[in-house]
């Protein structure tokens, strides 16, 4: 008998024998695990960088899911400075009650209405980028924002010519955003306001301003949050009730309860639309010029529940 | 005598191998749900992507969920699941790996309806839980789905429930899964 030939049996026994149990050597859920990660792996975007639709004053780049109705109560209380007979600024109050709606993922529009100045606010914003994680990434989230705001006061002088125009103005943002942690999110937004009736010749209609906000996540449901609008230097600023305009500040807390957002703030600036609060905060922080306010949003779904089906080429 | 040994030996290995490959059974497009009820709201979600194999020689079976693709009837809801419950950018999967315990009872050759007895390791929200389950196991046109219906207590699996929002403490899950033969 040749030692070649036996050797050669023996081999090719081992090998066909070893062929069909190879796939047991291991458990059955590591040879699930490879076969799924055969498929290739999908952009996958990035949820909540921030809770509610405003970081604090000013938009976030959240919006309301496809089919979802927001409704938005902001309050801001009269200035801590006015003392005890108007109990710290409690006795005083603005209000704005809005609505935001998205008609899809990434388009949303809202309208709102004011006591400050008895003032309607429209707005729309697009998300044009969306932070995603694994097949090609996104590093930021960047959503355009336009709006617009038409108060109806009674005309202070009735005897020149009034053009509804002159009630009007508007504002343009950027917002740029970016999740680093579960906990820390940041966002960057230039903003631009035209007001269409300045009350000296030399003021400027156009007021631009660098905001930035961020958010700390302090547990799952609890957020420190802050806000500056910083108005750049250098312009003409339309004075307010002959007042220089200042940058407005907020500092808030975020507070979420199921389909509620609470958000409670301290901040100088009165108005929660735009134009009100990056053009027409005159408020001294340092002279304790400092509104108590809170806003709560509330989220209504319309969307009917249709788990998307899978197809079976999968 | 060398060469009917080697070809009977070779057809052996074809026919075992051949054996082993029908034998399991594998998709991607399982159907897991979840119910809690509670006096407040029901929350239901659904996950049609989940991925599972069953070795029919050795009645092994595992499933595989990705936390991220059950589906909500509102947004909220999934946002709220995925960050403040399962924590999913932490724990993104859950997985179960475990073994059919009476396969005698199961013949996967002939159509039916079988009653069957699970017991294996449970991973949900990273963390590993030992669990015995029965379920039923159909045969039908070649293909094997695994149905079960079970209860899952979150404190279990350290996930908290903040008494804010009424989730119910045991949450049903159903398990409805199709196989086919799976190629490799």
């Amino acid at each position: 008998m040749n030692s070649w030939k036996t050797r050669y049996t023996f081999c090719l026994f081992i090998l066909v024998f070893s062929i069909p149990f190879s796939g047991y050597s291991q458990g059955l859920l590591d040879e699930l695990e490879k076969e799924t990660e055969k498929d290739a792996p999908k952009r996958e975007p990035v949820s909540a960088t921030f809770k509610g639709t405003r970081l604090i004053n000013g938009h976030s780049v959240e919006m309301p899911a496809k089919g979802e109705l927001l409704f938005i109560i902001s309050h801001r209380f009269g200035k801590l400075s006015t003392g005890f007979s108007e109990l710290f600024g409690l006795d005083q109050a603005t209000i704005r009650y809005g609505f935001e709606y998205s008609p899809t993922h990434w388009l949303n529009i809202g309208v709102g209405r004011s006591t400050y100045m008895k003032t309607y606010d429209g707005f729309i914003k697009a998300r044009v980028l969306r932070q995603s994680k694994g097949k090609k990434p996104i590093p930021i989230t960047m959503v355009l924002l336009a709006g617009s705001s038409i108060h109806s006061l009674k005309w202070q002088d009735t005897n020149r010519k009034n053009y509804f125009t002159s009630r009007m103005d508007y504002y343009y943002q950027i917002m740029i955003a970016r999740k680093f942690t579960d906990r820390f999110s940041l966002q960057f937004m230039p903003s631009m306001v035209h007001k269409n009736l300045v009350t000296r010749a030399n003021e400027s209609n156009d007021i631009f301003s660098l905001g930035i906000g961020g958010r700390y996540k302090v547990s799952n449901r609890v957020a420190i949050m802050a806000e500056y609008h910083w108005l750049v230097p250098g312009q003409r600023l339309p004075f307010v009730n002959g007042l220089q305009p200042r940058s407005p500040l907020a500092l808030g807390v975020d507070i979420e309860t199921g389909g509620h957002i609470f958000q409670l703030q301290f901040t100088n600036a009165q108005a929660m639309f735009e134009k009100g609060f990056i053009a027409e905060t005159t408020g001294n922080i340092l002279k304790g010029d400092i509104h108590i306010g809170f806003n709560i949003t509330r989220t209504f779904s319309f969307r009917k529940f249709e788990p998307k089906k899978r197809s079976k080429k999968g | 005598m060398k060469k009917f040994i080697l070809s009977a030996v070779a057809v052996l290995a074809l026919a075992v191998s051949t054996f082993a490959q029908d034998n399991t059974y594998f998709t991607k497009t399982g159907h897991i749900s979840f119910f809690s009820k509670s006096p407040l709201e029901n929350i239901e979600a659904h996950n049609r992507q989940v991925t599972c194999m069953l070795n029919l020689n050795t009645g092994e079976i595992a499933f595989k969920v990705l936390i991220k693709s059950f589906e909500f009837e509102k947004a909220l809801m999934q946002e709220h699941f995925n960050e403040n419950y399962m924590h999913s950018e932490k724990f993104p999967k859950s997985t179960f790996d475990g073994k059919i315990v009476n396969l005698k009872d199961i013949n996967f050759s002939k159509e039916g309806v079988y009653e069957a007895k699970v017991e294996g390791t449970l991973e949900i929200h990273g963390v590993k839980k030992e669990i015995k389950e029965t379920g039923k196991i159909e045969v039908s046109k070649g293909k094997i789905t695994t149905k079960s219906v079970f209860f899952v207590a979150l404190k279990d699996y350290n996930i908290k429930n903040d008494k804010i929002e009424n989730i119910a403490e045991n949450i049903q899950i159903t398990v409805d899964v199709k196989m086919e033969p799976y190629k490799r």
